[in-house]
């Protein structure tokens, strides 16, 4: 059962309990106790608004950096990551397979602001090897939503 | 001038004009309207789908396909009615691929039902069977089904309608447009009718994968009905894909060998672009269906909830995308209802009688829809049925 709450509040935060008790065709307070649940649990982490910027007056420039570390003594990779992730500037920090370690995304309002972040802060930790820094154009789909086109219904208005 | 009237028919003619199209017209052209008025998903295809389609058309497959469709797709549809029914069929003798579920439900009551024949068509249902049977100069005979038995064809309400001349059952379960499915129980106790009095049976399963409450029950699985019935199903509602026009039908070898004939006359093949498409749905979209089943589930609660809180008798649809609220506590008729509902709040709704006379107290609404649309759908009836409940 948390497990359907969880896809329901994945596609819209803003359902209540009572709705998803509805959906679901369980009792309203089972849905708000294992809300309540997830939440201490720390499965929910937080309630957002998934935003296209885009459309906006807010200047702002995100760049996806690729990180390649040497791991350290004792903390492996957790302990850089957690000194790059504590940065407000830092929206996510993802240990990756492959070419590179960990894959950080920066968010500033210029693309020096970014570049400056880059070059001062990340690249002069001791174990940073090197950074690949890309800056994101255009977003054409996030967290399963598509920005660039509003869905359309062109059913007719009645059909048996 | 010629007289066109006199050109037509006597058996087109005698089909009964589709009272409700003009209903309809109205509802197209106003403005901003909310509609729970379709029959048909509001997914797009699923990409995968749509992706062989668009390379079946690369590739150049644009020519016709054997009359009774592509091998390959209806190898398909066999092992896909084998994995999820157990149910055998030989692709190459017991498979026909058609234009739409409706176009199997035309050739197979064409194939065996001639003058003086009476087919029996339990109502509320989907509009098709009755002017199919028509113009095969077959009589007709309908079976009124009740609220109170969760709208399911009861075996009473059968052998009431049973004569010697009934030759062919429409079982069209899950229900367009009441949404009731049939049990285990339910089927085999019309199976035994069935047996008794040598009916042979069209159970149209269009919606069959979109049941809400445990598998959905082939009728051909039930014992001794696998010789007696042919199966209609298709695409268009499981896989969304309505406008690709695509079902099929299986069946007795002798039945779907004159049932192609016609098909073959009639249509030649169905559309071979849709064929390569289908045999993608086939292949590799279980957890797109699985997906749409969940979504539409939790709409369908919130839509059988907002007609209870409005006070309104609403039983619990198990199949399809639609639930059939009893409206008759507003004192107005199916008609009055949706046009006013029309009118005043600018949601459209399908009258319970244009699916049968016995749909009179009733409303279609579908739940094909946002759940956002549903809401704002709701909270207008709602606001409508305050002014009208007596």
């Amino acid at each position: 059962m948390k497990q359907k709450i969880l896809s329901l509040l994945e596609q819209d935060s803003r359902l209540t309990a009572s709705k998803v008790a509805i959906m679901l065709g369980i009792d309203e307070a089972a849905a708000a106790a294992a809300i309540k649940e997830l939440e201490d649990e720390n499965i929910i982490l937080g309630y957002k608004a998934l935003i296209n910027w885009e459309l906006t007056d807010r200047e702002m420039t995100v760049a996806n950096i690729e990180l390649k570390l040497t791991p350290q003594r004792g903390g492996g990779f957790d302990t850089v990551a957690e000194r790059i992730y504590k940065f407000p500037q830092v929206k996510s920090v993802t240990l990756m397979s492959g070419a590179y370690d960990l894959l950080v995304t920066v968010e500033g309002k210029s693309l020096k602001e970014v570049a400056m972040f880059v070059s001062e802060r990340l690249a002069p930790m001791e174990s940073v090897v090197s950074t690949a820094t890309h800056f994101e154009l255009k977003t054409y789909k996030k967290d399963g939503i598509i920005f660039t086109e509003k869905e359309k219904d062109n059913r007719e208005v009645i059909s048996i | 001038m010629t007289d066109y009237s006199k050109l037509i028919s006597p058996h087109i003619n005698a089909l009964a004009p589709s009272g409700i199209r003009k209903f309809f017209d109205i509802a197209a052209s106003m403005q901003d309207v909310i509609s729970l008025g379709v029959g048909e998903p509001d997914f797009v295809t699923p990409w995968a789908i749509r992706e062989a389609g668009i390379y079946s058309l690369e590739k150049g497959h644009t020519h016709y396909s054997a009359n009774s469709g592509l091998i390959e797709l209806r190898q398909e549809i066999c092992n896909y009615l084998g994995r999820k029914y157990n149910l055998s069929y030989d692709p190459k003798a017991q498979v026909l691929v058609t234009v739409g579920g409706s176009e199997a439900i035309d050739l197979l009551i064409r194939a065996i039902i001639s003058s003086g024949d009476e087919v029996l068509i339990p109502e509320p249902c989907f509009v098709c069977y009755k002017p199919c049977t028509l113009m095969a100069g077959g009589t007709p005979v309908t079976i009124q089904t009740e609220e109170k038995d969760n709208f399911r064809l009861t075996p009473e309400k059968l052998l009431e309608k049973i004569t010697d001349k009934t030759k062919l059952l429409v079982l069209p379960f899950p229900n367009n447009p009441t949404g009731a499915v049939m049990t285990r129980k339910d089927l085999e106790a019309i199976a035994k009718i069935v047996e008794e009095h040598d009916l042979f049976v069209l159970s149209d399963e269009i919606y069959g994968e979109l049941t809400y409450s445990g598998e959905h029950i082939p009728f051909a699985s039930i014992e001794g009905m696998y010789e007696r019935t042919v199966t209609v199903n298709g695409f268009s509602k499981a896989f969304a894909m309505t406008g690709w026009r695509l079902g099929y039908a299986c069946g007795p070898a002798p039945i779907i060998k004159e049932m192609t004939k016609i098909h073959q006359y009639a249509i030649m093949c169905a559309p071979t672009t849709s064929q390569y498409a289908a045999i993608e749905a086939m292949r590799s979209c279980d957890d797109d269906v699985e997906y749409m089943r969940t979504e539409y589930d939790h709409r369908r609660r919130v839509m059988v909830n907002g007609f209870r809180e409005m006070g309104l008798s609403c039983f619990e649809p198990l199949g399809a995308f639609y639930v059939f609220p009893n409206i008759s506590a507003t004192g107005l008729s199916s008609d009055e209802f949706a046009t006013k509902l029309l009118y005043e709040k600018k949601v459209a709704v399908v009258p319970g009688t244009a699916f049968g006379e016995c749909g009179e107290g009733f409303i279609r609404c579908s739940y094909a829809y946002s759940i956002k649309n549903i809401e704002k759908a709701l909270e207008r009836i709602g606001e409508f049925v305050q002014e009208h409940i007596k």
